[in-house]
């Protein structure tokens, strides 16, 4: 990292106003947003295994991911209920239905989903209406891939720097640590359950997920020059690492896996772990990206020189 | 998604009409023009004092070592703001070391394309009859998408209050046939209000003025309808490169993209259909 920063062109001094942001940072907070971001990937991606396992005659599987959808995308929405400067005005949110704000669009999004994982679970407790309750849990299949995918979109319809030109990464990012998250979930099953035969498809899911988590961060951090050095410096920097670290670790746990419990729930930590710390990272380094002005002034002035 | 015509980037010549108005008022604005600015900040005291705004969250009485300016940045409770700049130059005069100050009073820059009106969730954010940017306090749920949204770091959340705050551009004095009180307060007509076709006429005469009397760093910003924001409606003659006031160079409406954004997440959101498919496929254990 530190000779391909060598390697350009020597960093060029800024002109600023006392050296004070021109944008305001992000008043999202932790945990509130990266809880958000990642209960609401893992609703996502489990609403998805809830009905193919449905389709395909897992019964129990299916039970178990109905469940943990309808649970994970309740304890999302709350998080994001509470970050809100008025929480009380949340519904507020479903006042209009706006195409131009990703906010508004997730909040519907997220309003079916919950809607539709909540439908097929009362269905699958109750054991009754099971038809409606499979209905539910299919169409929540395709409400779970976008509410796991649109944060993306949120992020990066912003002025912030590293948020902004990160349109292509950030959903990677967020759709394979969805896919992490739910095989995650599984090997942990997988660790305390006396049945075992959905290892394979979580161990699947998890190697899967964390290929394509590890290709959007990989291309978090080789975003070039300013624009993506607030995801290798500073403690967003560090989070990405260890990130990497948790996932790859997670990984090779997980080839150990089939024979030992143990293996499995390490893997699951592990994976869940790198999942939660990518999305510490991306509020961190959009805030990083909005404290200092030299990387709003580089971004819309690329080739100028210092001063214009 | 309306990413037809101009509604999210380009030239828009009748803002307000595109928001829904069938008969308005023409669009009105502020011209700034730092060159005659005196730092006087009547124009932060007659904002403060017409909109009854509190003190800011940052200690008011604090000395920031900023030349005079000790307000810092526009903010939830700061809607105008006056930037002193002290910069050592070669005296015309003497020929010897000098100090040249700038001073400019800024403001919310009522963008042609907001970005905080656009990503705003719940339509508390809305494009007024004048084509100025209000936020309707009693609609606001304070989710701050429309603080990360601005390219020029301007509404905030008031953080005892929860909601997001910004310039309305005296709407309420407007809707009384007055000009906002930073305008009335100015004593030296830095800052003008009017309908923003005169007012980008005089800015032009007033830059063409400038260059003529040796001033060839004066310049506008904001003043073009064909920028990233489609223009301001709030803009400004300088006398420096703008991230030397603390202006963004060059900002373009981050909406400018969103067609491409929804584009990836789509594809991703197949991708992540298309791998919980792929891991059950194979045979089971």
């Amino acid at each position: 990292m530190s000779q391909a920063e060598q390697l350009q062109v020597p960093p060029a001094e800024f002109q600023s106003y006392y050296g004070r942001p021109i944008l305001k940072v992000s008043r999202w907070k932790e945990p509130h947003l990266p809880g958000y971001l990642f209960l609401g990937e893992l609703s996502g991606a489990l609403a998805v295994v809830g009905a193919v396992a449905n389709a395909t005659g897992r019964r129990s599987l299916a039970r178990t991911a109905r469940l943990a959808a309808a649970t994970s995308a309740y304890a999302g929405g709350a998080a994001l209920a509470i970050e809100l400067g008025r929480p009380e005005r949340f519904l507020h949110m479903l006042r209009v239905a706006k195409p131009t704000s990703p906010m508004s669009m997730g909040s519907w999004i997220l309003a079916a989903h919950s809607a539709l994982t909540s439908a097929a679970a009362v269905s699958e407790v109750t054991g009754r209406l099971t038809r409606l309750g499979s209905a539910a849990g299919a169409a929540s299949a395709v409400t779970g891939p976008l509410l796991a995918a649109y944060p993306a979109v949120l992020l990066a319809d912003t002025a912030v720097p590293a948020w902004h030109a990160a349109h292509r990464e950030l959903p990677l990012l967020f759709v394979g640590g969805a896919m992490t998250a739910a095989g995650a979930a599984g090997l942990a099953a997988s660790a305390v359950s006396r049945d075992r035969s959905d290892f394979g498809a979580a161990y699947r899911l998890a190697m899967i997920g964390s290929a394509v988590e590890g290709l959007g961060g990989y291309g978090l951090e080789s975003m070039p020059g300013l624009v993506g050095e607030p995801y290798r410096s500073g403690s967003a920097g560090q989070l990405m690492a260890t990130a990497r670290y948790l996932t790859v670790g997670g990984g090779v746990a997980a080839l150990a896996a089939r024979r030992s419990r143990v293996a499995a729930a390490a893997a699951a930590a592990l994976l869940t772990g790198g999942g939660i710390c990518a999305k510490f990272a991306v509020l961190r380094a959009g805030k990083a990206s909005a404290a200092d002005p030299k990387y709003v002034v580089a971004s819309q002035r690329p080739t100028a020189s210092p001063g214009g | 998604m309306t990413t037809s015509g101009n509604s999210l980037y380009g030239r828009l010549d009748d803002v307000s009409a595109d928001a829904g108005y069938v008969t308005h008022p023409q669009r009105v604005g502020f011209f700034t023009d730092t060159s005659v600015c005196i730092g006087c900040k009547a124009c932060e005291v007659a904002c403060k004092e017409w909109n009854g705004l509190p003190e800011p969250d940052a200690d008011v009485l604090a000395l920031t070592g900023m030349s005079y300016d000790n307000t810092g940045a526009l903010g939830a409770s700061t809607w105008r703001h006056v930037a002193f700049i002290e910069q050592d130059v070669i005296s015309e005069i003497t020929d010897g070391a000098a100090t040249r100050w700038l001073m400019a009073s800024d403001v919310c820059k009522h963008c042609t394309h907001a970005a905080c009106l656009d990503v705003c969730p719940t339509g508390a954010l809305v494009r007024t009859e004048f084509g100025s940017v209000v936020v309707q306090a009693d609609v606001c749920n304070g989710c701050a998408y429309c603080v990360s949204a601005c390219p020029f770091g301007v509404i905030d959340r008031r953080e005892d209050d929860g909601r997001a705050w910004k310039c309305t551009m005296c709407y309420d004095r407007l809707r009384g046939g007055l000009e906002p009180a930073c305008a009335k307060a100015c004593p030296t007509d830095s800052i003008q209000f009017g309908p923003l076709d005169e007012l980008r006429e005089t800015a032009q005469t007033r830059l063409a003025e400038l260059h003529a009397a040796g001033r060839p760093e004066a310049r506008l910003y904001g003043a073009d309808p064909d920028d990233g924001i489609g223009g301001s409606g709030a803009f400004f003659l300088l006398l420096d490169e703008p991230e030397v006031y603390g202006l963004p160079p060059d900002p373009v409406v981050t909406t400018k993209d969103l067609p491409s954004m929804w584009r990836w997440a789509g594809a991703s959101a197949a991708l992540l259909a298309a791998g919980v498919a792929v891991a059950f496929a194979g045979r089971r254990r």
